[in-house]
């Protein structure tokens, strides 16, 4: 497991023990990675992490054409893996997780601690620093950063 | 009127001390239906007695045995009994811890033939 921000890492341990689930990324509403586990790959995550949020993204954009409400969870059970995908609010602004799980694990295990993630990562939120203007620079070598935590090199 | 299904779990919770039933997918860990669940997380249940009995179905299988018939899963203050049904599907019951076991498990396997 790797996190950027240190206060995940108890709740997401917590989640990932509770839940079986096999991968886990956590991320921002843009895709900005928070957190993950169980990928081998920055190649994967990045785009696990940009798909995530364009289908958040998208479902929502549906439910309000549909008059439905806004979606707030997408699941897909697949033969041998399921995933579920949910948007949750945090001080931090709106975030998405992405949770891949197979057969030791199932949806309702999956929904059930993943609200139980969302409760504990809203207790242990900080509060929110101000926001600044981000640089072209600052912004590489913050994505630099990010990788080089989340994969350890 | 009552489907066959709702008119089957308010059997099972018209036997003194059941607090709730519920029909349960056991792959996925889901609420199918669910009568007088009052005070219970039927979510919670649901997902956890499925992963309960998946596993236990694991080990029963993986120990040369058949699948488990009827799972009873008992507490200080009450219990928690299940009964496989067609497909992967689950009765459940929630109950106090002096309940009569035996027509409970009659009442949970009714409901089970009737989801068949």
């Amino acid at each position: 497991m790797r996190v950027i921000e240190p206060w995940v890492g108890a709740p997401l341990e917590k989640f990932l023990a509770e839940s079986s689930a096999r991968l886990v990324l956590l991320t921002t509403s843009s895709g900005q990675v928070v957190a993950q586990h169980g990928f081998t790959r920055a190649l994967d995550v990045m785009s696990s992490a940009a798909l995530g949020a364009a289908i958040m993204a998208s479902t929502q954009e549906l439910g309000r054409l549909t008059a439905s409400g806004a979606s707030r969870a997408v699941s897909h059970p697949g033969q041998t893996r399921g995933l579920f995908l949910s948007a949750f609010d945090l001080p931090q602004g709106r975030w998405i997780g992405l949770v891949v799980y197979d057969r030791d694990s199932s949806l309702g295990l999956v929904q059930l601690f993943f609200g139980r993630l969302v409760q504990e990562l809203k207790a242990a939120a900080p509060q929110v620093a101000p926001a600044r203007d981000v640089l072209a620079a600052d912004f590489e070598d913050e994505l630099n950063a990010s990788l080089r935590s989340l994969f350890g090199r | 009127m009552k489907t066959g299904l709702a008119a089957s779990l308010e059997a099972v919770t018209r036997v003194r001390g059941v607090r709730g039933a519920m029909v349960v997918s056991s792959e996925e860990g889901l609420v199918v239906a669910e009568a007088s669940m009052e005070g219970i997380d039927g979510a919670a249940v649901a997902a956890l007695m499925a992963g309960v009995v998946v596993r236990l179905s694991r080990a029963i299988e993986a120990a040369g045995r058949m699948r488990p018939a009827f799972v009873h899963l008992q507490a200080e203050r009450g219990a928690l009994l299940a009964v496989p049904a067609a497909g992967d599907l689950l009765v459940v019951a929630v109950t106090d811890a002096d309940v009569n076991v035996g027509l409970v498990r009659l009442e949970l396997r009714r409901a089970a033939e009737q989801l068949a």
